[in-house]
């Protein structure tokens, strides 16, 4: 026995075992890097194109130059004041929802806690509506939204916590929650006015119609404070994949790591639905999407590029795709989302029927 | 085997005896390993349910310690324990001397490592990824992946024998691979204290042999300290140096397997009644339950074949 002990940890096994981890570990980090790579440059076509395409066609060689400020003044003003910050916004939106979900879905250790399932984007939305029958203007609808987003979050933590949060008594106080808080949007919905239903409907459905310029400022500020701050916390989240007794063995201080990085996520989540409303299934749709392409069982920013390539591909479809109206950018989304989401709740079934 | 049994089993060792130990493998890394762990006084609780109420241990250093008792009686909590996964409501770990909740956690990690009984690994994780991730106590901000890590990780996957298996998804292995791929995760954190909770528990007899000689390698290659809980006493007899038997939360008899396991002691702890013979192989204590259909005369080896379970059952059957 204590001969093949010897040669398991004599220098040639040794060496030959890490040739063999280098070699595992190099080729996923180039399929990785690869995956990466090409999301970007998928992004940025799409963003192109969604500048490009629309009731006033804009050559794509033109496109660039156009939002540099060059070209004919027609195309310029196109770019500038329409096609722009909506692709920007459309862009960033998808971007934190992504990766919002990315962090939701690691930390509960459980696929369908994203934060529209869980019901923050609920809350966002009943907070939003609040506003809206109360007649407040955007920017106070959007703060409101961000603080429904927030409060619902504290709710769900508060109530699913006994001696720390298990992923199912989240998920499920999630659910809970947000029917609570679907039940509260509609009751004000069927009070409001029909014209403040109307709104409130769109704003529900998550349409990226009425963003502005100024809508870009507090979002990419909000992205560039959190999402760098996601990517640095990369290594607990890592370790929070396993269980609480694992994590803690290897380490992470496992509550206030959990806690920081669940902000992380509520406030990503919050920003993006104050911008543009609760695109439905984007963060729970993209991080499954983008570990399936790099093989990693956490990806951040793929998940946030893939986030932004659904929501950018949802508007420009929803633009274009019938002439006479726009359909809102959630509409799109849920139709591809819905599907998966009765895949896995099925597969959750078998597999509880099998245990 | 031999060899494990005649290594000599003093309660607790010092550090000039391992050193002077002529069995003590040659390696230098070893005598860094060398580290305390001991408790005092421990309370142990969830909630409002005491679980453990005044525990004073010393874990031998160096040696193999197992932990035994019957379901429920607090072993499992007091490992969870002496690993600072459960704050005690009374009382103090010491891990080489320190208070382990007063010391960093991370800090902790690179001395002290920790199998929980039903880990669970992220979804489409690869054995390497896995065994890798050993290495988060090592690494920072700024020291993300270096070739210390790398050797880890290599030598882990080596001695566990999961090269093989680098690149497959770790949801894919049978059990007996799974585990020892868990077992390699946490030889790669590198520490010199392990504690592992019940690492046999599913598996074929075959597997659980395989697991419990991979964890003898470990201790006589480098002198690592490791605690196991098990379940199957003769196991415990034969792989451990130090032997802690707990009922209701309480240590009963530690030592050596050869003197702590005795009729009354198995009596006493498990409520069973049972003869204890030298295993033929080992020369340990070997544990024979009897069971309530056996008729055997608790001073002898002297078993009753008149009454045969099978044949009775069969014929009130028919």
């Amino acid at each position: 026995m204590t001969a093949t002990a010897a040669t398991r940890s004599g220098p040639q096994a040794i060496a030959r075992a890490r040739v063999i981890v280098s070699t595992v570990r190099s080729s996923a980090r180039v399929r990785q890097l690869r995956v990466g790579l090409a999301l970007t440059v998928a992004l940025g076509v799409m963003f192109s194109i969604s500048v490009s395409v629309g009731d006033f066609s804009i050559p794509l060689l033109d496109v660039v130059p156009a939002m540099l400020g060059l070209g004919d003044k027609g195309s310029v003003f196109v770019v500038h004041e329409l096609r722009l910050p909506r692709a920007l916004a459309g862009m960033m939106v998808g971007l934190a929802f992504g990766l919002s979900g990315a962090i939701f879905q690691s930390v509960a250790r459980n696929p369908l806690a994203s934060p529209d399932i869980l019901g923050i984007t609920a809350g966002a939305s009943a907070a939003a509506v609040l506003a809206i029958v109360a007649g407040a203007s955007f920017a106070v609808l959007a703060l409101s939204a961000f603080g429904g987003a927030f409060l619902l979050s504290i709710a769900i933590y508060v109530l699913a916590y006994k001696r720390g949060v298990s992923s199912y008594r989240f998920v499920l106080v999630g659910i809970g929650l947000s029917s609570m808080a679907i039940a509260l949007t509609h009751y004000m919905i069927t009070r409001a006015d029909i014209y403040e239903a109307a709104e409130a409907n769109v704003w529900m459905i998550g349409s990226l119609n009425a963003v502005g310029w100024e809508t870009i400022g507090p979002l990419t500020a909000v992205l560039a404070v959190f999402a760098p701050l996601a990517l640095l916390l990369t290594g607990r989240l890592r370790a929070l994949q396993f269980d609480d007794d694992m994590a803690k063995g290897l380490g992470v201080c496992v509550e206030r790591s959990r806690l920081t990085l669940l902000l992380v996520g509520v406030a990503l989540v919050a920003v993006g639905t104050a911008a543009s409303g609760p695109i439905a299934f984007v963060a729970f749709l993209a991080p499954p999407i983008a570990r399936r392409l790099t093989g990693a069982p956490l990806s951040l920013l793929p998940a946030a590029l893939v986030g932004a390539l659904i929501v950018l591909a949802a508007d420009l479809v929803g633009r274009t795709a019938f002439s006479s109206t726009e359909i809102p950018v959630g509409i799109f989304t849920g139709l591809c989302g819905a599907p998966y989401f009765l895949w896995l709740l099925a597969r959750a079934n078998k597999r509880g029927l099998a245990q | 085997m031999a060899r494990l049994t005649s290594y000599g089993c003093s309660l607790v060792q010092t550090r000039e005896d391992w050193l002077n130990d002529p069995t003590k493998p040659d390696c230098e890394q070893a005598m860094t390993k060398f580290l305390e762990l001991k408790a005092e006084h421990l309370q142990l609780a969830y909630d409002q349910h005491q679980v453990v109420a005044d525990l004073s241990v010393q874990i031998p250093s160096g040696r193999v310690t197992a932990i035994v008792g019957a379901n429920a009686c607090g072993k499992s909590t007091l490992l969870r324990g002496l690993a600072r996964l459960l704050k005690p409501r009374g009382g103090v770990v010491y891990l080489d001397g320190h208070d382990i909740h007063r010391m960093p956690t991370k800090q902790v990690a690179k001395q002290l490592g920790l199998l929980p009984q039903t880990p669970t690994s992220p979804e489409g994780i690869t054995v390497t990824d896995l065994v890798a991730r050993g290495r988060y106590p090592h690494q920072s901000l700024f020291r993300q992946w270096t070739r210390a890590d790398e050797e880890a990780v290599a030598s882990a996957m080596s001695a566990t024998e999961v090269l093989d298996l680098a690149s497959r998804p770790v949801d894919e292995l049978s059990g007996g691979q799974r585990q020892r791929v868990w077992i390699a995760m946490a030889l790669a954190q590198d520490t010199a204290i392990m504690l592992l909770d019940e690492p046999t528990t599913f598996l074929d007899l075959a597997h659980q042999v395989e697991i419990l000689d991979l964890l003898t390698d470990l201790n006589q290659q480098d002198g690592r300290t490791i605690v196991l809980v098990l379940h199957d006493l003769n196991h415990a007899c034969r792989y451990s140096h130090h032997l802690i038997a707990m009922r209701e939360g309480a240590i009963v008899a530690q030592g050596p397997p050869s003197t702590v396991i005795t009729r009354d002691l198995v009596g006493e702890v498990f409520g069973l009644r049972c003869q204890v013979t030298p295993d033929p192989v080992s020369h340990t204590p070997m544990v024979i339950p009897i069971g309530r259909h056996m008729n055997a005369s608790l001073d002898g080896l002297a078993f009753d074949t008149t009454v045969h379970v099978p044949t009775s059952s069969l014929e009130q059957r028919s």
